[in-house]
Order: C-alpha cells, then structure tokens, then sequence
C-alpha cells in the first residue's frame, strides 16, 4: 500500500512535469495551483495536494447535490406532508465509519509525506545557516575553516538593482529580488539550520517545499535538496513587525563547478562572485521568467 | 429601537423604571441580551470597516491608502508615514481579528442570543445569576475602549496599536513592541476573558439547575447544548490564555522572562499556552451556530432534528477532541516528529463528529416539507459553506502538507469559510429566525433575501480566490506583495465591498422592520418551530415562565 501510493504519487508527477516548463521559481499571474517543484519533497507535497482533492472535492459536490436535492424534491409544495424520521442506525453508522475509511486513505500518504520530510536520503553534504533579522536575513555557509557569511536584503531602489544589474523585473521582481541570493549546488543535500536573532521569522521557500519557523534561542534544522538550476523565491512567513512583507529569500540552484568557483570568489569578493556567476545562468532565469 | 421594546412591554406591566435603570441596570437576561447585540453590531461595523480598509490597501500592488490614513490619524507625513502605514496595517489586521472574535461573534452568539434564547428554551424565569449578567456585559464595553484606545498609543518606534496579530507572539509583542498599546490590549483581552468566563458560568448553573420539570438534559434543545458545551470549553481555556498574556505583561513591565530566550524563557511556550486556548476558541465561535442551524433546518423542514443525541454527542466530542489539537497551528515551530504525527491524527479525528452533524442536517431535511424563507436560506448557506471550510481544514491537518500552507492565504480562506462564512452565517440565520420573536416586528424577506445573495456573492469573491494566492505561496498579513499576486487580490477586494454593502442592506432591514412595524405573532414559523421560546408572544413577556412549563 505505502509504496503503492509512493509510485502512483512519482508516476503522476512526472507526467505533470514533462508537461510544464523545468524552470518556474516564482509566482505567475491568476495561478491557481502550487509554483512547480524543485525539490523530491515539493514533488511529494504537490501530488498529496492533488490527492486530497480527489476526496474533499467530491464530498463538497455530495453535500451541495444532497442539499439541492432536498430543497427542490421536498420542497413544501411537492412533498406538504413531511416525515416524522428521526432516526436509522444504520445510515448513521454509514456516516460515520465513511469518512473514517476516508481519512484512513488520506492519513497513509500523509504519514509517509511527512516522515520524508524528516527523513533526507544521505546525509546532508553541506550545511547553511539562515539568521532572521527585521527586516533580512544573515546566510552562513559552514564550510572548511573559514565560514562564508553574508547578509541578504531586498531590492526596493531602482537605484540598487542597476549598480548589480538586476533590473529585469522578469527574473529580479519586485518585493522577492534580494542583494546577494543564497547560492546551493544541485542535487546536493543541504542541511539548512534556522534562528532568529529579535523577533520570530519563518523561512519558506514554496517550490522546494520548505517552511521553518526562525525562532531566536532556538535552532531549527531541516534540509533541502533541489533537482533544477534556477533562481527561487520565497517570503518571510511570520509575522515579524513594520516591513514582513519586504524581507524575500532568494536561493541560486547552479552546477556544482560553478557553485565551487563561486564559493571560492565570494570568500573575497561577494559582489565579484555574484556578478560572475549572474553572467553564467542569467540566460537560463530569462527563459523561466518568460515562462 | 428601545423605544419600540419598551412600548410593546407596557401591555404585560412589569416594565422597571425608567430608561437608565433598564437598560445600565438590567438584571433581565432579555434586555441583555439585546445589549449584547447591540454591542456585536457595533464592534462588526468596526471590525468590517477595518478590513475593508485592508482589502482596498491589497486591491492593488504597492501601498495605496495606509500611508494617507498614517498621516490623517498620527500626523506623520513623508517616510515616517509610509513606516507608521505599514505598522498602521498590521495594527488593523491585529485589532480586526481581536474585534470579530471577542466583540462580534461571542457577544453575538454567547451573550446575545444564548442569554435571549437558553433560558426560555429550558422553561427557565431568567439566567441563574442576574446580577452576574449585568457584569458579563458591562466588563465588555470598557474592555472594547480600551483596544480601541490602544490603536493610539505607541507600540513599536514610529508605530501605533497593536501590530502582532491577533495571536500576539513573543517576542514581537514583548521587546518588539515595547510601548503602552500593547499593555492595553493585554488588559482589554483580560477584562473581556473575565466577561465571558462570568458568563460562562451562568449558562452552566443555569443550564444544570435550572430546567423546567421533565426537561432531562436528553430532551434539552440542541442550542442550549451547544451553548452548554461553549460554556465548558470557555471556562476550561480562558484561564490558560489569561495566564500567557500575564506572563506576557509581566515579561513586558516587570523582568521576568517566560518566554524570553536570553533570561531562559521560550518563545515557544507561549505559543502552547495561547494555542491551548485558541484553539478551543474556534469551536467556541462555531458551536453555538452548530445548535442555531439544528433549530432553523428543523424548524423549516417540519421535521424533528435527524439523530438528536448524535447531534448532541457530536458536539461533545468536537468540544473534547478540541483541547487536544492546539499544535497543528505549530507545525513549523519546530515540533519533533512524533509530535506532529499525533496532532496530525488528533486533528483529523474531529472530521468525523463534524461530518455527522453535517450529514443530520440534511437527513432532516430529508423528507421533510421544506420552506425556503429567510433563516432557512442562511442555515443552508451556512452547511454548505462549513462544509467547503471543513475540507481545507482536513487538508491543513496533514503536517507534511501544512508545510507548504501555513502562514499562507490558503489558512486566510480556510478559517474565513468557517467563521466568517460559517459563524457569521450561522448569527444571521439566528438573527432573522428569532428577529420577530425578540421585537415582535416582522422583517422585510425582499430585504432580508437581497441581503443574503449580496452577501453569499460578496464572501465568496473575497475568500474563494484566497486559496489560490496561498497555493501560489502568498504569505498572511503583508501589507504589499509581489504583482504576480495581484489578480486574485483584486477580485477579492472587489468582493470585500460587495459584502460591505450588504452589510449596510442589513442594517437597512433592520430599520426598515422597526420603521413599519409589521406585527409577527407569537410563531410566524408555523408547526415545525416546536421550542419553547415559540410558546410565547412576540416579543416575549418581560419575566416568561412564572409559571413553569411541564415536559412530557
């Protein structure tokens, strides 16, 4: 049964996604599901929502037809002697053992949903620390002997975004484009651990289905592990004062030589590294944002 | 209005003097009961017009009004204002949800319409603590002043009012706000606990002690249980919440820190202690609408309730399991892994009693001779409604899926289908089903009808297309957020002014009623309205029961 789900669940997603367009990291316009998933677990969350909706639609289609039913067949002038039933086990039991059997197909999915998610494949090969601070974000690469650190803080000026080249609106849009975007390497497992240093934030990434609240005094631990390059959006997702909603985050899915070239550069020169690694996978965003 | 009630009491003279001590020093469970919904009515304006100033300022990208209403109510201008508007919103949002729970919807369905209806549907003379009554209401008023009052005082630097949401997390509502408002709104939560605690203490002596000879609690109408089982669930959670935001007060005036990380504390305590009972809260909000909408289906179906002690039952195992679920407003805090598996299970466990009720309204219907008037079309409005409500809410109790929903639009629509659409419904099935009984005066159904489809279009526009911008990742309580957003947000706005609007065709019926004064008789639902409260005239005498009534 569980692996049978877990097939059925990858079959229909991959079908889904041939169809699509590998690139997406943002929301578009009147979008009325998920932003396409890059990560396994975003794969898994978008096919259990779809699954969901396999019950819970028909069961609103069933109360509003019963309901609709009732008001037209029995309605005073056909039906003006109404019955006096007020009880039938058995059709009682029926509604009661029914949505049991219900929920039993949904909690299956849903447990194994949500051990995958605490359950990486390997162990993770690099981990990243996201600090919440109103109103950016600290981004720590624990790495050999000498961390790489960094702050990340929207682009709200026009005048920002020219002096790092970011004015197209299509990659680099308006309230999600940060100064200097996380950047991970594909198909890697990254441990991402998350705190807070004034108030409560929450990190979430939709397309890699990821969301930890970034509580000061406490560490949060989770891990990602993305499967397309591309450039990723996501938003503060606690309420954390004045400006919550002009604090994105912004994660840069690359090769893993460029992720090392980068890495290396932006040790010394973080705008350098940034600007070189834009000049290699900007093409690749534009298509995405034409998308 | 009070004039109309005072003069159709004159006939069965027990009228107590004068208009001050009847209405500032009433003891009558009817006369405050209609202050009570007075009051709701009045908070609900305010609380609207809150959030219609949020869907105008989200109509559009970018920020459109805060800036202006900043500089007109604070005096800042320039970037201080755009600050303070930003701050200006999040005090809004705050202040909306505090109003609609504590001063619209439980001084509605608690205060208002249990205090008129429970003790008649029981063959009670009165609450069982009159005096106690007059203080449940009169602690509500001071405690509306003082959150209003707390809109003006500074909170975080270059803010005003209350900007932590309704939830009020540490640290932002500790060091994050250190100014008096939120001193005052932890006040106005305290006094308005106590009110409702006070009153629910009355509803439960009243309810054990009180009914009339051979009405057992099994043949006890379904809103007095559902208004029993509110009882409980408030006098079991309001003392926890009492006991986190002192906390919050103390951490905030006076050193100590419960749940601050530097002193030892945990941010996270809080949220246990508020979910503890915040959660129990929501079904507080929505039992009472569960025995309303019994009463209406059964009433304009001609039938008895389908599965009364199911019904019953249901609800006491909604209120039971309610205690055990506060966690799944905490999937992404941090909760191990077992943990979430349990809230996980716990929390969809309560689909099943809420799918029962659901399944009797309409088997009662089933059957029955149906009359579609005005009650009727709200309470099906409502079923319908609740029901959309109930499964996202199935679908937010999967924590592997919450993952990508929490703190997203998607739980804006979720709990807007099941409170605003479903409590707020359920108030005004209650209101026009009970209207003629309270006043005496018949309302006018054209008025009453175009006030329920305005109204069923309105919220609709507004919350259905929320599920959309939360699966497309919009997060709660932003003041501005990225264009793709926008169209959805226009629609909704669009229909947050439609709903406004019917709100004012409401309060139009409601003058028009008392305006034209239409006699309603003492059942103008025919047979099919079998509780008690339809065994007097309209509006009932102002001490019913002196002489008890007897229950086969």
């Amino acid at each position: 049964m569980r692996k049978l789900s877990a097939k059925l669940g990858m079959a229909s997603l991959f079908a889904s996604l041939a169809l699509g367009s590998a690139y997406a990291a943002q929301p578009t316009p009147w979008q009325t599901t998920f932003q396409p998933a890059a990560t396994p677990i975003m794969e898994q969350i978008t096919w259990f929502e779809k699954y969901t909706l396999w019950f819970i639609i028909p069961v609103t289609l069933l109360v509003l037809v019963l309901l609709a039913y009732c008001i037209f067949r029995f309605r005073e002038s056909a039906n003006p002697i109404p019955s006096r039933t007020s009880h039938n086990t058995a059709i009682e039991v029926i509604w009661t053992v029914g949505p049991v059997v219900i929920l039993l197909f949904l909690a299956v999915p849903s447990f194994q949903l949500l051990t995958a998610q605490y359950t990486p494949p390997n162990e993770p090969t690099m981990t990243l620390k996201a600090t919440g601070n109103q109103w950016n974000w600290d981004y720590e690469y624990q790495v050999g002997d000498a961390p790489l650190s960094f702050n990340s803080a929207p682009l709200l000026q026009d005048a920002d975004r020219q002096a790092l080249g970011k004015q197209d609106l299509g990659a680099y849009p308006r309230l999600l484009a940060v100064d200097n975007e996380i950047v991970v390497p594909v198909n890697t497992t990254v441990r991402l651990l998350v705190t807070a240093s004034d108030v409560i934030h929450a990190f979430a990434m939709p397309a890699f289905g990821v969301k930890v609240d970034a509580v000061p005094g406490r560490v949060n631990e989770t891990w990602f592990s993305a499967e397309k390059e591309g450039l990723y959006y996501g938003q503060c997702s606690e309420l954390c004062g004045k400006d919550h909603a002009y604090m994105p985050i912004a994660i840069r899915v690359v090769t893993q030589p460029q992720y090392d070239t980068w890495l290396a550069a932006a040790k010394t020169d973080l705008p350098g590294a940034n600007r070189a690694l834009m000049a290699q996978t900007d093409t690749g965003n534009k298509l995405a944002a034409a998308e | 209005m009070a004039d109309a009630v005072i003069h159709s009491h004159d006939d069965h003279g027990h009228k107590p003097l004068g208009f001050f001590t009847r209405w500032f020093l009433s003891t009558n469970h009817k006369d405050i009961g209609t202050l009570y919904l007075i009051f709701a009515i009045m908070a609900g304006i305010v609380g609207g017009f809150l959030s219609v100033m949020m869907r105008w300022e989200l109509q559009e990208p970018g920020i459109q009004i805060f800036h202006g209403l900043a500089s007109m109510v604070y005096g800042v201008e320039g970037d201080a204002a755009i600050d303070a508007g930003k701050s200006m919103y999040n005090a809004f949002t705050t202040a909306h949800g505090l109003i609609m729970i504590f001063f619209m919807v439980m001084p509605a369905l608690i205060g208002g319409f249990a205090n008129w209806m429970v003790p008649i549907m029981i063959g009670a003379p009165d609450m069982a603590f009159p005096r106690m009554n007059n203080i449940s209401f009169w602690l509500l008023p001071p405690a509306f002043l003082l959150l209003i009052l707390s809109a003006f005082m500074p909170s975080a630097p270059g803010a005003h009012g209350v900007g932590g949401g309704w939830t009020i997390y540490p640290p932002l509502s500790t060091s994050g706000q250190p100014g008096p408002a939120m001193d005052l709104a932890i006040l106005s939560l305290h006094v308005a606990g106590a009110s409702s605690i006070l009153g629910a203490i009355n509803f439960i002596t009243t309810i054990f002690n009180m009914r009339a000879p051979g009405m057992t609690l099994h043949k006890m109408p379904l809103f007095a249980w559902s208004v029993l089982i509110t009882a409980f669930l408030l006098l079991l959670s309001l003392p926890v919440l009492a006991g986190g935001i002192t906390m919050l007060l103390t951490d905030r005036n006076f050193g100590t820190t419960f749940f601050a990380p530097e002193g030892g504390g945990d941010p996270i305590l809080f949220q246990h202690l508020f979910w503890f009972f915040g959660h129990p809260e929501v079904y507080i909000l929505i039992l009472p609408g569960f025995g309303i909408v019994s009463h209406i289906v059964s009433t304009f179906s001609r039938k008895p309730i389908f599965g009364y002690l199911g019904m019953a039952y249901a609800m006491v195992a909604i209120g039971v399991v309610g205690f055990v679920v506060w966690a799944h407003h905490m999937y992404t805090t941090g909760l191990s892994l077992n943990t979430q598996r349990y809230f996980v299970f716990a929390t969809m466990v309560i689909a099943v009693p809420t799918g029962v009720k659901i399944f009797s309204w309409i088997a009662t219907m089933w059957g029955g001779s149906i009359s579609m008037k005005t009650p009727m079309l709200w309470a099906i409005g409502f079923i319908f409604l609740f029901t959309v409500g109930g499964v996202t809410g199935v679908q937010l109790a999967n924590a592997g899926l919450d993952r990508s929903f929490h703190d997203t639009y998607y739980v804006v629509a979720h709990f807007h289908y099941v409170l605003s659409l479903g409590a707020v419904f359920a108030i005004f099935a209650g209101w026009y089903y009970w209207f003629p009984k309270m006043t005496g005066y018949m309302y006018s159904p054209l008025i009453a009808r175009i006030h329920f489809w305005l109204m069923f279009i309105g919220v609709n526009l507004v919350f259905f297309p929320q599920h959309f911008l939360g699966l497309a990742g919009m997060p709660r309580r932003y003041i501005d957020y990225p264009d793709a957003f926008h169209g959805w947000n226009m629609v909704s706005s669009y229909g947050s002014y439609l709903s406004a609007i019917s709100v004012l065709i409401f309060l139009f019926g409601v003058f028009e009623a008392f305006a034209k004064k239409r006699i309603a008789g003492a059942n103008p639902w025919g047979e099919g309205a079998t509780t008690l409260e339809w065994q007097l005239s309209s509006p009932p005498p102002f001490h019913q029961w002196e002489e008890l009534p007897r229950i086969r």
